[in-house]
């Protein structure tokens, strides 16, 4: 049963946890690349910068003498993400905008984003250091230990990764809901299916480019805060996840959110469990196994995590190159 | 006064000039054709009414205002629709989103065009929640024509409506131009059918090589020798 909890612990958790920031991160590139066209590289730095915002915020309102209930960080997330939304619109104006008008080929614009990638995280370490940040700053963050029936274990889960699995739900269903129902989410969906079309019927490009950018960088800021909340705030932290991030979006079908949600948790969970030490798992039948059961049976090294994600990736587009959801092919 | 009326149009895609000096006038409820041969400017024509092309010279003026050189996002405002040729639904989304998208514009309430496009394409009513994409060639066209009714339109483009369509679609697709005139909407359309769209026209272009060569009325045009000769293959 100990093991059980382990498998839980190490496997299924885990694997939902990561699975939720690489699903947040590709939400957001696979809607920028809906509408606009292009593969967002800065999306991870946009994720850094939406953690530093939430810890700015965080500290200015702790002192101000704010005292709440939960950590200071978990409240200031809404308002970064708000403030993130509205950087992100104003890289789009500063950067892409001008090329878009222009003209300029999708390849451009990916290379501008390179570009803001650079300069973000230039930016970011010039002012913050290199330094790993602890997000919580007025209390410890707490940890859960659930009792597992029949086991001396228990299921551990911490505060910020309870509420990240909540907020993946409630920003899933809400995102559904906005695209099927309301009028803005339905013209998004309208440009990415068409742009032409949907400019002959006369729908507002730039309250829809606005609108890929709110969700995407306020989902960024989210995903980047509660990922340092769960480990450290650290300048490089999001750039690591950006190339399992752009996996998660091919995997799922380039344009479609659906599909890079279930992308996203698909790299998660393959990940995670691909650097599961299986042998814990075997341990209790080693007796009846006609092979001596070695002390670590993990699929792949841990070192070698990031190759899970490009393994996926290539199979899927050797076998499926549209996705898990019939995105456009690259 | 015209409704639409194109003078001495000269446009074309980046410095390249396709159309030389086109002229248009429709009065209000009219229908009137566009044909010529391939690469006469036809498509061009619509095209450059709907703000996607470079106008260098000449003005289109349509119900009094100069709209010449528009974005075409702003054009719906100014209730002129088209239907373009190719592409023209949005195939991921259902039959009824597509044309919620056409009332995209519109504030106020728009179920009663809604029903009247259903009405007049009753298929449509039956496959509203599937996606666009889904449905024939024949269909789709009628998802295009209902999404550009949606705005209820002054003046609507179609470039060659019946392009791909079996010959039993298109008279059908030619009855609904017909009725949708007969609501009060003036018609510009394209064909490659010249002969039965001619056959329908108030007024028609005889476009060549970006140019007007023949105006007249619809009729006068199928009984002109030289037109006969040399557009309407004999």
């Amino acid at each position: 049963m100990n093991d059980l909890v382990f498998f839980i612990n190490k496997g299924l958790l885990s694997g939902m946890i990561i699975g939720s920031i690489y699903a947040m991160g590709a939400i957001g590139v696979t809607m920028i690349f809906g509408i606009l066209r292009f593969a967002h590289f800065a999306h991870g730095d946009m994720m850094t910068l939406g953690a530093f915002v939430t810890l700015i915020i965080a500290a200015l309102l702790a002192s101000a003498g704010v005292v709440l209930p939960c950590p200071i960080a978990f409240a200031a997330i809404i308002p970064a993400m708000a403030v993130t939304a509205v950087l992100a619109i104003g890289l789009d104006r500063i950067f892409y905008k001008p090329l878009r008008n222009a003209g300029a080929r999708p390849v451009v614009l990916v290379m501008a984003s390179v570009g803001v990638t650079l300069m973000l995280q230039g930016l970011i370490r010039l002012f913050a250091g290199v330094r790993a940040r602890d997000m919580f700053i007025d209390q410890p963050k707490d940890i859960f230990q659930i009792p597992f029936p029949g086991a001396t274990r228990a299921v551990i889960l911490t505060e910020p990764q309870i509420v990240l699995i909540g907020f993946t739900v409630v920003a899933v269903l809400a995102l559904h809901l906005f695209l099927t129902r309301s009028r803005l989410g339905k013209a998004m969906r309208a440009v990415s299916d068409n742009p032409e079309l949907a400019r002959i019927t006369g729908i507002n490009t730039n309250h829809v480019v606005w609108a890929t950018w709110i969700i995407g960088g306020g989902l960024a800021c989210a995903a980047g805060s509660l990922l340092s909340m769960d480990v450290t705030l650290k300048p490089d932290l999001s750039f690591n996840i950006l190339l399992p991030i752009f996996a998660a979006t091919i995997v799922g079908g380039i344009g479609q959110p659906y599909g890079a949600i279930a992308g996203g948790f698909l790299v998660g969970f393959c990940e995670t469990l691909a650097v599961f030490n299986w042998s814990v798992l075997l341990r209790p039948i080693k007796d009846s196994l006609w092979f001596e059961l070695p002390r670590n049976m993990a699929l792949v090294p841990t070192e070698y995590k990031l190759m899970v994600p490009f393994l996926i990736l290539i199979i899927v587009l050797i076998y499926r190159p549209t996705g898990i959801f019939r995105g456009r092919v690259l | 006064m015209s409704l639409l009326k194109i003078s001495n149009l000269h446009a074309g895609y980046g410095q390249m000039s396709i159309l030389k000096g086109v002229d248009m006038a429709l009065e209000a409820g009219e229908i009137g054709v566009i044909v010529g041969p391939n690469g006469a400017g036809k498509s061009t024509t619509l095209k450059a009414i709907f703000g996607m092309l470079n106008i260098t010279e000449g003005s289109i003026e349509f119900d009094g205002e100069d709209i010449t050189g528009i974005r075409s996002e702003a054009l719906a405002a100014h209730r002129i629709a088209f239907v373009p040729q190719e592409n023209n639904v949005f195939h991921t989304l259902t039959v009824h989103e597509n044309l919620e998208m056409g009332a995209y514009i519109r504030r106020d309430d728009f179920s009663r065009v809604m029903d009247h496009v259903y009405e007049i394409f009753p298929p449509l009513k039956e496959k509203r929640r599937q996606p666009a994409g889904e449905l024939s060639g024949g269909q789709r066209q009628m998802v295009a024509f209902g999404r550009a009714l949606m705005i209820e339109p002054k003046l609507i483009l179609l470039d060659e409506p019946t392009a791909g369509l079996s010959p039993m679609f298109m008279s059908q697709i030619f009855d609904r131009v017909i009725a949708i005139n007969k609501t009060g909407v003036t018609v510009a359309m394209v064909e490659q059918n010249a002969k039965q769209a001619l056959a329908i026209a108030h007024k028609g272009f005889v476009l060549a090589n970006g140019a007007n060569s023949f105006t007249d009325t619809g009729r006068n045009l199928l009984e002109n020798p030289e037109v006969a000769k040399s557009f309407l293959g004999g």
